[in-house]
């Protein structure tokens, strides 16, 4: 478990991140947390000539409201997102994602930029960015764009990430207060990382039905993906135990399963409909 | 001073290890030390056509690379330990590194050496080997017919043993009413030790002397075989296990890798250190199980058995481990019948040859396969019948009064008497009422399970004449000095070689008591050949029955030698002399005593020792054990099937081990955790998968799941304490016991809880996926 030979620079501001990135002529990582990175170079999967450490850039640490939304800053933790006032105020479900991510040391290492920018298609977080419609802060050398999580994500680690460019931080829709949400997770018994993963938010007005509602699923598949066949069965509805469930059943209807030593397809799609069905019912019934 | 055995003191060695103040392999440090790695094959089985090295060595800091060729005739092959007799053993060369074939994924093709780590592991990737891949054997059955892949071309069908104990006559099996036949596979498992494996070697060109320090469950069987493969005398072999992260069978065997340091330390006349990565340890460290148990129990409607025929093919892999071949032969098939008495039983066990990593003793090694079998086949016995699980073992236990009871296939259980941890267990539980829960839970559409298991197992070996008839190559006795220094503190000497057990405690509780000192006046020197003089280490669960035994008797020795002394002093017969809590007086005369302090200056003095008395206060056993031990017990688990998604959760884990006296409550039921953690995790979690051709497709972490704590409900376990016979202490084994029960506890209680389904058997680990599958045919049907 040993790299091959790197340099390690760090970066005291985005700027200079970026320059450091230019400077080494795509042959450099850059490196928050590590916990993505390091077991790759460490299995010899990627061989990184130099890493930029950009862990010390204060200002991607801070968590703010904007209007309707919330700025995440890329390099706060997993920990620090389950228990950060403003997160677990407006975006609960970000929270309650990110408290099930791992285990203490890697929610005390692993970064919210850093995992999203990582694009694992085992992520717990996905779940959460795309039920949340999260946009992707991306600084470049021509200055800062956004993109929509689910175009910035297309594939298994694969990204849309500019050349060049940082992750420096998520904005996410902030649902209404009448909303509630939950993140539902079916560990995987070795990795830990979810064999599913339903992060579903739901309201319902005066009149008892549902006005608001999204699902996002993660894990089955290369990519994440909103589960819109639910949403739309369910949205203007009242919700009852059988509506729900036959909702459910088309929770897997705008994803691709995956097949490995532990889960089929066929038993992913299962799992998919089962774990919709319970997470629904926990914030609808 | 109050007797500390029996009592849960806190591990002396927790302290140490807690604060990073242990000294583990990794730990050591030497002047001059190179680093090596071991290059490993990545085909099953192939011809090796060309090795070049030449990238490698031009990097600066490489020192050499060696091959198998370059190794011929310089070192001998690794010999298995356990040459089981009149089974047609066909044992095939293992060369330290592979010299023109590789068999198995893992198999070493050539050993680097470098300055540093990073040079070590950069040079693997620049050794161009050319392979001409071959067509694999993988699966035992399979490896047996007819034109499958020979893993050695002379050894035929790939079988490389045939045993067979027992016969039963035709009529014995005509005259059963019922038959209950199945097939069961216990998988292959990894030991998976928090510590890898790990050899230093250091070599004195002046004194000649080698020093090896390696992850070894027993250093003397080590210096034993290692002297003869790398040609050496043992006088100048030193084999030094240190501090150790767990064994589970792992570090029992010699591998080629410990023989390579040891070589290359002497060839380079440097200190050389080789860690085992933990990807490595999926292919170069030996496996576990792997067996294919057919079985047959046969008996009457009344729930009489009559007999057990059983067929076992093991897969041994690529060559045979230092214990592999008397695992499925002798350790399981003559414990096949359990704690029943059954009158007749046949056990016919083929080892095959397959392109696999070798399997080897793993925690319980053949007890726990044999156990489940019987614990597994008596639960669909009864239901064929219809009769409570419980009611049928019952009525079937080796009685009480038949104590020590020979079984069917000719061994004595020392003692026993299964039906008081089973009553125990069963009010712990509440037997009658869980029972009508399930039933309620059951109407509800709830998929409740309980399973059984009523288990005995067999440890703590020893007597060695055994041990030589069942082809064992080695003794099994122990050996401990008591050494009593000038100032009464104590050194204590054993053989056994502690990794994670608490020994120092435990041993420390013995002596203790027997000297009537404190336990900080003590300490416990392990794992060393010179400090030690001979040995055959921890496994079997044999350190307490049989090395503590050998403690006990080396410190009554010392005590009978300072009665003398302190009869000499207080001017009476050594007959006369009482000692008790550490104060030696005279019977009757209260005021005339010594401290157990005073007698030891006295002895290392020697100034007015009795006469013709030799100086000091010191004493060695070694210990020969008339028979082994028995544990047995009765485990009981709950569990709860999602039947949407096959999901098993245990509700409740109740365990009654009945192991003899209990030397330290506390430690005896970490080992008891421990164990059910390693069954449990066989039974739900852990299983190697490897592809058709001999790849390990379960081969990190991130795929092989270890059990975790958080897996588990709170396990609710207690004692009852049946003596052993056979020892001083009357102890038996607790190391293997949790392992032994809960596999087929845990197993019985799924398919309880999916009785409704009609399902006799699923394949271990019960993933979540194979229940739901089940579910989703029963609901089919």
């Amino acid at each position: 478990m040993i790299p091959v030979k790197f340099d390690y620079v760090h970066a005291a501001t985005v700027d200079q991140a970026i320059k450091l990135m230019q400077d080494s002529d795509g042959t450099g990582k850059v490196i928050a947390g590590g916990h993505s990175l390091l077991p790759l170079m460490k299995f010899r999967l990627t061989e990184p000539d130099v890493l930029i450490d950009i862990s010390r850039i204060d200002q991607l640490k801070e968590v703010k409201v904007e209007g309707e939304r919330l700025i995440v800053g890329a390099l706060v933790t997993h920990h620090d997102a389950s228990k950060h006032p403003l997160i677990q105020a407006h975006v609960p479900l970000l929270a309650d994602t990110a408290s099930q991510i791992g285990d203490l040391q890697i929610r005390n290492r692993g970064t919210i930029g850093g995992n999203l920018a990582h694009a694992d298609p085992a992520a717990d977080l996905p779940a959460a960015a795309f039920a949340l419609d999260a946009e992707i802060i991306i600084q470049g050398e021509d200055g800062e764009e956004r993109m929509s999580v689910d175009s910035f994500i297309i594939g298994p680690l694969i990204t849309m990430l500019p050349e060049n460019s940082l992750v420096t931080g998520v904005s996410f829709s902030i649902p209404p207060s009448h909303a509630k949400s939950v993140y539902l997770k079916y560990f995987h018994p070795a990795s830990g990382y979810p064999v599913v993963g339903v992060a579903a938010m739901a309201g319902t007005d005066k009149a008892g039905a549902i006005d608001y509602i999204k699902v996002a699923l993660t894990g089955v598949g290369d990519v994440a993906f909103r589960a819109e066949s639910v949403e739309q069965t369910l949205l203007g509805q009242k919700p009852s135990e059988k509506m729900i469930r036959e909702a459910a059943r088309l929770a897997a209807e705008e994803g691709e399963m995956g097949s490995d030593l532990f889960a089929s397809a066929e038993y992913r799609e299962n799992l998919c409909k089962v774990y919709t069905e319970r997470a629904l019912r926990s914030i609808l019934l | 001073m109050a007797n500390v055995v029996g009592t849960p003191l806190k591990r002396k060695e927790d302290p140490r290890l807690l604060t990073g103040n242990g000294r583990f392999s990794d730990d050591i440090q030497l002047p001059g030390m190179l680093h090596a790695a071991i290059l490993r094959s990545p085909h099953a089985h192939a011809h090796i056509k060309k090795i070049n090295a030449e990238a490698a060595l031009k990097l600066p800091q490489v020192v050499a690379v060696y091959t198998g060729k370059d190794l011929e005739g310089k070192i001998g092959p690794i010999p298995s330990s356990w040459l089981v007799p009149d089974c047609n053993l066909k044992e095939a060369p293992q060369y330290p590194l592979a010299i023109d074939r590789v068999r198995y994924v893992g198999d070493g093709v050539a050993l680097v050496i470098a300055e540093d780590r990073y040079a070590v592991r950069d040079a693997l990737d620049l050794i161009d080997v050319e392979y001409e891949a071959l067509p694999a054997a993988v699966r035992q059955k399979e490896a047996m017919q007819e034109g499958a892949p020979l893993v050695h071309d002379d050894i035929e069908h790939n079988i490389a043993l045939h045993w067979k104990a027992g016969e039963i006559a035709d009529e014995v099996l005509e005259s059963a009413e019922v038959v209950v036949r199945e097939s069961f596979y216990v998988q292959r498992v990894f030991p998976s030790p928090i510590e890898t494996r790990a050899a230093i070697g250091e070599y004195n060109p002046g004194s000649g002397e080698l020093t090896l320090w390696c992850t070894s469950q027993n250093p003397h069987i080590h210096r034993m075989v290692l002297s003869g493969v790398l040609g050496i005398s043992e006088a100048k072999l030193r084999v030094i296990a240190p501090d150790m992260g767990g064994g589970f069978g792992g570090k029992i065997g010699v591998y080629p890798d410990e023989a390579l340091i040891g070589y290359a330390a002497r060839d380079l006349g440097r200190p050389v250190k080789w860690i085992e990565q933990r990807s490595e340890h999926f292919t170069a460290s030996n496996a576990g199980r792997d067996e294919v148990i057919d079985v047959e129990l046969y008996g009457q409607r009344d729930g009489a058995l009559t007999a057990i025929r059983v067929k076992n093919t093991a897969n041994l892999g690529a060559y045979l481990s230092t214990m592999g071949p008397g695992v499925a032969t002798i350790d399981f098939g003559l414990m096949i019948t359990g704690a029943y008495d059954i009158p007749h039983a046949s056990c016919e066990t083929f080892g095959v040859y397959t392109n696999t990593t070798p399997t080897d003793a793993y925690r319980g090694a053949g007890k726990p396969e044999a156990t489940y079998q019987i614990e597994r086949i008596i639960d669909l016995y009864a239901r064929e019948i219809g009769m409570d699980p419980v009611e049928l073992r019952r009525k079937n236990f080796a009685p009480k009064e038949a104590f020590p009871y020979t079984n069917a296939q000719g061994l004595i259980y020392d003692s026993g008497d299964y039906e008081k941890p089973l009553q125990k267990a069963l009010e712990i539980v509440n037997y009658e009422q869980l029972r009508q829960e399930q039933e309620e839970m059951r109407k509800q559409g709830k998929l409740i399970g309980v399973g059984i298991s009523t288990y005995v197992e067999l440890c703590g070996f020893g007597p060695s004449k055994v041990a030589g008839a069942i082809g064992f190559q080695g003794g099994v006795w122990e050996n401990s000095t008591v050494r009593v220094h000038p100032s009464g503190k104590v050194t204590v000497y054993s053989g056994t070689s502690p990794h994670g057990q608490g020994h120092a405690t435990t041993f420390g509780q013995i002596v203790a008591d027997k000297l009537g000192i404190p336990m900080d006046d003590i300490e416990l020197v392990f794992s060393d050949t010179r400090a030690i003089s001979m040995s055959w280490g921890t496994y079997g669960s044999r350190s307490t029955p049989v090395g503590g035994a050998a403690v006990a008797i080396a410190a009554d020795r010392v005590v009978e030698k300072a009665k003398k002394i302190a009869a000499h002093e207080l001017e009476a017969a050594a007959d006369d002399i009482i000692f008790e809590s550490g104060i030696f007086q005279v019977k009757g005369v209260p005021g005339q005593q010594r401290t157990f302090q005073e007698i030891a200056k006295a002895a290392n003095m020697a100034w007015n020792l009795p006469e013709g008395m030799e100086p000091s206060l010191e004493a060695q056993s070694f210990f020969d054990p008339e028979n082994f031990v028995y544990p047995f017990g009765t485990h009981i688990v709950v569990v709860e099937v999602d039947k949407e998604t096959g999901e098993i959760q245990m509700k409740r884990y109740v365990c009654v081990d009945d192991v003899g006296r209990v030397i330290n409550p506390l430690t005896a039921e970490g080992q008891v955790h421990g164990g059910i953690a390693q069954g449990v995790g066989q039974a739900l979690w852990e299983g190697a998968v490897y592809s058709s051709e001999g790849q390990l497709l379960s081969g990190t972490l991130m795929d092989y799941t270890l059990p975790k704590a958080r897996f588990f409900p709170p396990i609710e376990s207690s004692f009852t304490e049946t003596p052993s016979p056979v020892n001083p202490l009357g102890a038996k084994g607790v190391g293997e016991t949790g392992t032994t029960a809960s596999i087929p506890a845990v197993m019985n209680a799924v398919m309880d809880a999916l009785k409704p389904y009609g399902v006799k058997d699923i394949d271990m680990p019960l993933t979540p996926e194979k229940v739901w599958r089940v579910i989703q045919e029963g609901e089919g049907n």
